[in-house]
């Protein structure tokens, strides 16, 4: 479904919108719906659930997650946050550093306790399988990621500069 | 419809069929409330372990997700009688009957490509297959009853769970496409008529609230954007960190207080305003019982006041589920089913006001 104001691109946005007793539904792509939620006020708790899709660190942020991609699917982070979909169940371990606070921010939890199937997927070799395919690299920008959204700008800056020099050695 | 075999778009047409003549579970008028509360629905968000979700999938697996849930389904107790129907077989007008049910979404239409759809007898399940996620479960009841659509949905939920391998952890619960799903994967709903309220003014305060509770409310019918027939619908938002049974007490308690809202809205009006009450009421009966030509929007406010002066007895001669039942058969596509071929806006709107005054034009 395309943007309803822009009619250009993928609306990941959904939302409901009253005016004089009528209500209209909006499906917005997440530029759009910026621009929208700054005269929507904060009621739907719009801005709030943006604010975990997209800017989370700014210009740092999107440098640290260069090539963050599922091993699994092959989905990249890029791809979600356009889409505003994962690519399969797996994803949720690939990004988990970037949707465990985004899960918090939508549900104001990260922790399930309802029902479970009679048949679970085995989650310990799962947990392994993943961990072995994240990379130094991958590592230190999930925690340049965790500094920023924590305000420790030393320690970030720190972070980065050990990036850089990953990088230019070629590590990946 | 083109490339489908005769006797497969015979046997849909079946079915199809089967479903115009019976009334749809959720409008049958007989749950708890249900002069305000139309219906009550649980949604449930499955996904097959480490299987690319439906927009991320390629053909084949695809195809796959389809075949492996069809078996699943077609070997469940309760589902075992059920209709299966592929969305690449069904035309325009048979997908559009299906969302005018409420059976399907609308999105769901758009995209054929490996989607189906499972419909159980009586319409009480249905189950969306590929649509955003892998399976979309969902139970419809009459009336105020969330806990009773859960009972059924867990129900078939776990059947298939051992069937299924669902993406489940600990952690996170179930995973789905879009993270706002995940956790319970559960989206209760309903969908009350609330004509007082939106007549006295108050609808928005109400709204306003609801939204900072963190539900979300949508219109209801209308064609396009715009909501009609003063029909709402509420849901939760949170899916994650409180069990499937919290939730539905949530959106219990909150229903509750709407409804006492449209119960005191609806005293005020018939103790202060009783002339202008009964001067609109019996408008809309008058233009639905001699009405020649009628577009859909003004037959869904019609209808809704119609249903406001039966709710408190100032019609008596028309049932409630006979009005009921107006709201759907009046739609675009029931009406094409019903004639059993094409119509257009005009012709539409001509039968439109037909059928409604073969129904109610004699009675009282
Ligand atoms: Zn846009
Ligand atoms: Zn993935």
């Amino acid at each position: 479904m395309l943007c309803d104001i822009c009619g250009k691109v993928v609306a990941t946005v959904h939302l409901t919108e009253i005016i004089d007793d009528q209500m209209a539904e909006l499906h917005l792509c997440e530029n759009c719906a910026r621009a929208k939620s700054m005269e929507m006020e904060q009621q739907f708790g719009l801005a709030d659930l943006l604010a975990g899709l997209s800017n989370m660190g700014g210009q740092v942020e999107t440098e640290g997650m260069a090539g963050l991609k599922c091993p699994a699917c092959g989905l990249t982070y890029e791809n979600f946050k356009k889409i505003g979909r994962l690519g399969c169940s797996e994803c949720y371990w690939s990004f988990k550093s970037y949707l465990n606070p985004l899960l918090k921010k939508i549900h104001g939890s990260n922790q399930h306790i309802g029902k479970s199937p009679i048949n679970k997927p085995q989650e310990s070799i799962r947990l392994q399988a993943i961990k072995t395919k994240i990379s130094p690299l991958q590592e230190l920008r999930n925690q340049l990621r965790l500094a920023i959204q924590k305000e420790e700008f030393e320690k970030a800056a720190e972070l980065r500069d050990k990036i850089k020099e990953l990088e230019k050695k070629g590590e990946t | 419809m083109g490339s489908i075999r005769p006797e497969v778009s015979g046997l849909i047409e079946m079915q199809l069929n089967d479903l115009l003549k019976q009334t749809s579970e959720w409008l049958k008028s007989s749950g708890p409330n249900s002069e305000i509360v139309i219906s009550s629905r649980i949604r449930l968000a499955r996904n097959l372990d480490k299987v690319p979700f439906p927009h991320w999938a390629n053909k084949k697996q695809g195809e796959w997700t389809t075949e492996m849930i069809y078996k699943a389904v077609s070997e469940d107790e309760y589902l075992k009688k059920s209709i299966y129907l592929k969305l690449s077989d069904l035309d325009a007008i048979d997908k559009q009957f299906l969302v005018e049910r409420h059976l399907m979404s609308h999105e769901h239409a758009l995209k054929p490509d490996n989607k189906a759809i499972v419909i159980s007898e009586e319409e009480i399940v249905s189950i969306m297959i590929n649509e955003e996620d892998h399976l979309r479960m969902q139970v419809m009841k009459s009336g105020f009853d969330l806990s009773e659509a859960w009972n059924i949905i867990n129900n078939i939920d776990t059947s298939l769970s051992a069937k299924l391998p669902f993406a489940f952890s600990k952690e996170l619960g179930y995973l789905t496409a879009c993270p706002t799903n995940a956790g319970t994967g559960m989206r209760g709903s309903v969908m009350l008529h609330l004509p007082a309220l939106v007549m006295t003014k108050q609808i928005n305060k109400v709204l306003a609230a609801i939204a900072k509770l963190s539900f979300t409310t949508r219109g209801l019918y209308g064609e396009g954007t715009q909501a009609a027939g003063n029909f709402f619908q509420i849901s939760n938002q949170v899916s994650l960190g409180q069990n499937e049974e919290e939730i539905i007490e949530n959106i219990k308690g909150i229903i509750r207080q709407i409804i006492e809202q449209e119960n005191m809205a609806r005293n005020a009006l018939t103790q202060n305003n009783r002339q202008i009450l009964e001067d609109r009421i019996y408008r809309a009966s008058g233009i639905l019982k001699s009405a020649y030509i009628i577009n859909s929007a003004e037959t869904i406010e019609m209808l809704s006041m119609l249903r406001l002066g039966q709710d408190l007895g100032i019609i008596k001669s028309i049932d409630r589920r006979l009005i009921n039942e107006l709201f759907i058969l009046t739609q675009p596509a029931h009406l094409q089913k019903i004639e059993g071929k094409r119509l257009n806006a005009q012709e539409r709107d001509v039968k439109r006001a037909a059928l409604i005054r073969s129904r109610i034009g004699n009675i009282g």
